[in-house]
C-alpha cells in the first residue's frame, strides 16, 4: 500500500446525535454511494485526513521511481530498457494525477512537495529498501505493484470522487505493471542458475518489506473506523495483506522458488495461507529514517528539486516576458 | 546488393541505430531526477521513442550482416571502437540545460535527415525514417522551446544555456562530415551526403538559438571520430561499462 499509517483526523466516529445536520447529510450521502466532489460540503477532518492520505499516495509514486529507475541504465536488453522506462514514467503520471486529486482539496503540489522534502509527509516504507540485482525489477512489479492493487483496487469506489476517479485510471497501468513484473522474474526463475538465484535472493529480500507494505494490525483502530466510515479506507489491513498471501504463495510455487518465510502453510480450518507476522519494529524504524535507504531516496529527490530551480525560475520568466510582449503588441 | 555496398549500409545503419541507442540511454539517466514531474514525463518518453528507433535500425543493421544476431547483440556485445555514434550524443547529460540543448542541436539534425531518408531507395530505411520521423518532430518541437524557454528566461538560466551551446557547438560539426560510406550510400540513393544537410540545420538552428537569444560561437572547428569509431571521447567507455554489463557478466542468458 502507498499510503501507510495515514493518521485519520477527529476523535472517531461520530453517532447519528452528535453530527450536525451537514454532517448527518454527508455522511448519508456517502452511504447511500453518491461521490463527494471538491465543491461539496465537507467535514474539515474528512479534507485533511484525504490531503494525507492522497498526498502520501502522490510522493510514494515518485519516490517509488528511484529503486526502480536504479536499473533503468543496467537493463539486460532493449526490450527490458523499454518497458521499465515506461513503467517507471507511468508511476510519474500516477504521481500527476494523485497530486492533481489532492490540488482539489485546497493544498498546491509545491505545498505538499516541500512537505516531502523537508520530511513533514512520508511516503510507503516499501521504497527505503534497495533493488541490488536485476530479478529485483521482476520482483518490485509482481510483489510492490501487487500489493499496491490491493489496496487500490477497492479504493475505486472511495467516497471522493476525484481519489476514485484517478484510482480507476492508476488500476489499469498497476495490473499492467504486476504481470509484466510476473513475467521478468519468471524469466530470470526459469533462466540459469545464476539468474534463479538472483529470483530467490530478490524474493527473500523483498518479501516481508512487501507484507509491511499494508501496514501493522488496525483492527482495533478508531481512526481506521472513521476512515472506513468515510470510505477512504474499504478494508482492515489485516484482510488485505492476507488476501495479497493467499494470491502470491501459489505464483511463488509455480515460479519454482523456495518460500520466503518457512511460517507459510495452508490452513485448512481458515481456508487460507498461514505466514509469519513481519517484525514490526524494523517497520516502524523505517519510518523513523532508518531504513536502508531513507536518507538516499530524501537526498536524490532535494537534488532533483533544488538543481532543478533555476529551469522551473527560468521557464517561468519566460513566460511572463512572453506575456508581456504579446500585450504590448496589441 | 553487391558486398561493397552491404558493407557501406551496415556502417550507415550502425550510425543511424548507435546515435539513437546512445542518446537514448543518456536521456534514460534522468529517469526520476527532473526538475519537474512533467519534464521527467516528458524525457522519458523521448527516451522510449530513441530505443524504439533502435531497435528498427540496429535490428536490419543485424539482418543485413547476415551474421545471425540480434539488435540486442549488436548493443550489448560490441567494445566502443565498433560504435559508430557521432559525438555529441555520448556527451555526458551535464545540467538539465546542457542535457536540452545537446537533444535540441541533435533533433534539428535528426529531423532533416529523417526526412531526406523517407525518400530512400531502400525500403526497410525509408520505412524508419517514415515512423521516426514523427517521433522526432515531437522531440524537436520540445527541445527547440525549452531551449528559447531557458535561453530566454533569467540570468542565470540564460547563462548556463549559453555555456552549454558553448560546450556542444563544437560537436555539431561532426553531422555533417561525409566520406565513402556516405558517398556509396548517396550514389545508391539510400541516404544522401550529409554535407548537404548544413544549410536547411544552420537556418533552423539560427532561428531557433536566435529567439532564444543565445550566440552561437563563431569557431567552425569540429571534433570527430565517433562516427568513424576512430576516437570516441572517453566518455563512451563508461556509459557501456554501465549499459553492457549483464549481459557481458552473464553471457547467452535470455532476460
Ligand atoms: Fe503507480
Ligand atoms: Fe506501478
Amino acid at each position: 500500500m502507498y499510503a501507510q499509517l495515514v493518521k485519520t483526523a477527529g476523535t472517531g466516529v461520530k453517532s447519528q446525535e452528535e453530527m450536525t445536520d451537514q454532517e448527518r447529510e454527508f455522511q448519508d450521502k456517502i452511504d447511500r454511494d453518491i461521490k463527494i466532489e471538491p465543491k461539496d460540503w465537507m467535514p474539515d477532518d474528512y479534507r485533511a485526513t484525504l490531503i494525507r492520505q492522497i498526498g502520501q499516495h502522490a510522493h510514494s509514486e515518485i519516490v517509488g521511481q528511484l529503486p526502480e529507475g536504479n536499473w533503468i541504465t543496467r537493463a539486460p536488453t532493449l526490450e527490458r530498457k523499454a518497458i521499465l522506462l515506461a513503467k517507471v514514467q507511468d508511476e510519474a503520471g500516477h504521481g500527476l494525477y494523485l497530486y492533481c486529486a489532492a490540488e482539489t482539496l485546497g493544498v498546491t503540489r509545491d505545498e505538499i512537495t516541500e512537505m516531502l522534502l523537508d520530511g513533514r509527509m512520508k511516503y510507503s516504507s516499501i521504497f527505503n529498501y534497495p533493488t541490488l540485482n536485476w530479478a529485483d525489477i521482476g520482483a518490485v512489479g509482481w510483489l510492490v505493484d501487487g500489493a499496491a492493487i490491493m489496496n487500490q483496487v477497492p479504493l475505486q469506489r472511495t467516497s471522493y470522487g476525484p481519489y476514485s476517479r484517478a484510482m480507476i485510471r492508476i488500476c489499469k497501468e498497476e495490473s499492467f505493471h504486476q504481470r509484466q513484473g510476473y513475467d521478468a522474474i519468471r524469466k530470470m526463475a526459469e533462466g540459469s542458475p545464476e539468474q534463479k538465484k538472483m529470483a530467490q535472493d530478490a524474493l527473500n529480500r523483498l518479501w516481508f518489506p512487501s507484507l509491511m507494505m499494508f501496514g501493522p494490525s488496525d483492527k482495533d483502530s478508531v481512526h481506521s473506523a472513521q476512515s472506513m466510515a468515510w470510505k477512504i479506507k474499504i478494508n482492515t489491513n489485516d484482510e488485505l495483506r492476507q488476501k495479497f498471501v493467499d494470491q502470491t504463495v501459489p505464483q511463488i510455487e509455480f515460479l519454482g522458488l523456495d518460500l520466503p518465510d518457512p511460517g507459510i502453510k495452508w490452513n485448512e480450518e481458515r481456508g487460507h495461507y498461514d505466514y509469519t507476522d513481519p517484525d514490526w519494529s524494523e517497520f516502524f524504524n523505517v519510518i523513523k529514517g532508518n531504513g536502508p535507504c531513507n536518507v538516499d531516496r530524501l537526498a536524490a529527490r532535494n537534488k532533483a528539486w533544488d538543481d532543478g530551480e533555476w529551469v522551473r525560475d527560468g521557464l517561468l520568466e519566460h513566460a511572463r516576458k512572453k506575456a508581456a510582449r504579446k500585450h504590448a503588441a496589441e | 546488393m553487391a558486398e561493397v555496398d552491404k558493407q557501406a549500409l551496415l556502417q550507415f545503419l550502425l550510425r543511424m541505430g548507435d546515435n539513437t541507442l546512445i542518446l537514448g540511454h543518456r536521456v534514460s539517466e534522468w529517469c526520476g531526477h527532473s526538475p519537474v514531474l512533467e519534464e521527467d514525463i516528458a524525457l522519458a518518453n523521448t527516451a522510449l521513442d530513441l530505443i524504439g528507433q533502435t531497435q528498427l535500425w540496429l535490428g536490419y543493421a543485424a539482418e543485413v550482416q547476415g551474421e545471425g544476431k540480434t539488435a540486442d547483440d549488436i548493443a550489448f556485445l560490441r567494445d566502443a571502437w565498433d560504435f559508430r555514434n557521432v559525438l555529441l550524443v555520448e556527451m555526458p547529460n551535464g545540467d538539465f540545460g546542457q542535457t536540452l540543448m545537446r537533444q535540441f542541436l541533435f533533433d534539428a539534425w535528426h529531423s532533416i535527415m529523417l526526412g531526406r531518408l523517407m525518400k530512400s531507395s531502400d525500403k526497410t530505411v525509408a520505412e524508419i525514417a517514415e515512423k521516426a520521423s514523427k517521433e522526432v518532430a515531437y522531440h524537436l518541437e520540445r527541445s527547440a522551446d525549452t531551449v528559447v524557454g531557458l535561453g530566454d528566461g533569467t540570468e542565470e538560466s540564460h547563462s548556463r544555456m549559453q555555456a552549454a551551446l558553448d560546450y556542444l557547438w563544437p560537436y555539431v560539426g561532426e553531422m555533417f562530415e561525409s566520406d565513402d560510406v556516405d558517398d556509396a550510400m548517396a550514389a545508391a540513393g539510400i541516404s544522401v551526403d550529409p554535407a548537404s544537410l548544413r544549410e536547411d540545420y544552420d537556418a533552423l538552428v539560427c532561428k531557433i538559438l536566435s529567439d532564444a537569444t543565445l550566440t552561437i560561437p563563431e569557431s567552425r572547428f569540429a571534433h570527430k571520430g565517433g562516427r568513424t569509431g576512430y576516437m570516441h571521447t572517453e566518455h563512451l567507455g563508461h556509459l557501456l561499462a554501465t549499459m553492457q554489463w549483464l549481459p557481458r557478466a552473464y553471457p547467452g542468458c535470455q532476460w
